[in-house]
């Protein structure tokens, strides 16, 4: 692997159609290539998040990470489009699910692609992975400190989103789940809990679980960061992702 | 996830965002992970004008004993002021 690649904002047809903008990162050279989408955090569509989406091209997949703050806010700035859509409640669950299904297709129609498709997301992208994963045919999945798939949302909170942990007997594909011992959303138990519905269902999946970490490690950028728990992270997800999407 | 309460007010005033001055109609308050400020949480306060789009916006993270100064003093101002001057 000679980790060259190129990156580019292209714009893909989402949920209803709807034209949004997506950043596509892939590797040089003919393939055959796995492919992953991305899902940012609730921050947005950021250059954190862009560089995640790079990381995965180095490493020999193909990317892509659509904008799903797009709609709400066209040209706005990340943070300011973030903004918007957390006065508006966040990302319908419908919405997320149709964005993440086209950018499934349109990596997998890319050339060079070998037809397996992944997921990965960050914060609310976690539990917005998982919900894609229980709602398309997909090959892996990467849930990262994602909450409100077990527990409802803390009373008071704006966003609209509700458990979905009964999608779980849905869930089309292996699942690796990382986790901070500190994070309150989702806090342990209700990872756990998460764990012990998919062993009941005997749906494939690996949790790990750091200590002296909280929500949001693996934004370099942040006073989250972990370096331990990030880089021990990383290194799951390339052999998840080996194992199952993978040339 | 990573949202706690909001609170959403309207407002009359103005405030001054990437382009300039604009009228602001609405603020929300709320506790959660910053976009820039070097801590887990702090106390963030969007002063917005929905109407403008999501651009115009002045955004502000304090750290929760920055907040509750900044509370402090806002109180702290305004009872000085005068009276017949807060119309």
């Amino acid at each position: 692997m000679n980790e060259a690649l190129t990156a580019e904002t292209i714009s893909i047809n989402g949920y209803g159609g709807d034209e949004i903008e997506a950043y596509l990162a892939r590797p040089m050279g003919d393939g055959p290539f796995g492919s992953v989408v991305v899902i940012h955090h609730m921050p947005g569509y950021d250059s954190g998040t862009k560089e995640i989406t790079r990381k995965f091209a180095a490493h020999g997949y193909a990317a892509l990470m659509p904008n799903l703050h797009h709609r709400d806010a066209p040209g706005a700035s990340p943070d300011d489009a973030a903004a918007a859509s957390r006065a508006s409640g966040g990302v319908p669950d419908d919405r997320l699910v149709g964005d993440v299904g086209a950018a499934a297709g349109y990596l997998r129609a890319l050339p060079g692609a070998n037809g397996k498709a992944g997921v990965i997301g960050y914060c609310s992208g976690g539990r917005q992975s998982f919900l894609a994963a229980c709602s398309l045919q997909l090959d892996a999945a990467v849930d990262c400190y994602g909450a409100c798939i077990v527990n409802p949302p803390p009373e008071g909170m704006p966003m609209k989103v509700q458990p979905i942990v009964g999608l779980s007997k849905d869930l089309s594909c292996p699942l690796l789940g990382l986790f901070g011992a500190d994070d309150k959303f989702p806090a342990p138990a209700e990872t756990a809990e998460l764990s012990r519905v998919l062993d009941d269902l005997g749906k494939e999946h690996e949790f790990h679980t750091y200590d002296g970490t909280g929500h949001s490690f693996f934004t370099t950028d942040r006073a989250a960061y972990r370096v331990e728990a990030a880089n021990d992270g990383w290194a799951k997800i390339w052999d998840f992702y080996g194992r199952y999407l993978a040339g | 996830m990573c949202t706690y309460l909001t609170e959403q007010i309207q407002i009359t005033g103005s405030g001054k965002g990437a382009t300039g001055w604009f009228a602001l109609s609405d603020a929300s308050v709320y506790f959660d992970h910053p976009v820039h400020a070097m801590a887990d949480h702090t106390l963030n306060i969007d002063f917005l004008n929905p109407r403008q789009g999501p651009s115009a916006r002045v955004a502000v993270e304090l750290t929760a004993e920055s907040a509750r100064a900044l509370a402090k003093a806002i109180e702290a101002a305004l009872a000085s002021v005068p009276p017949g001057m807060l119309a």
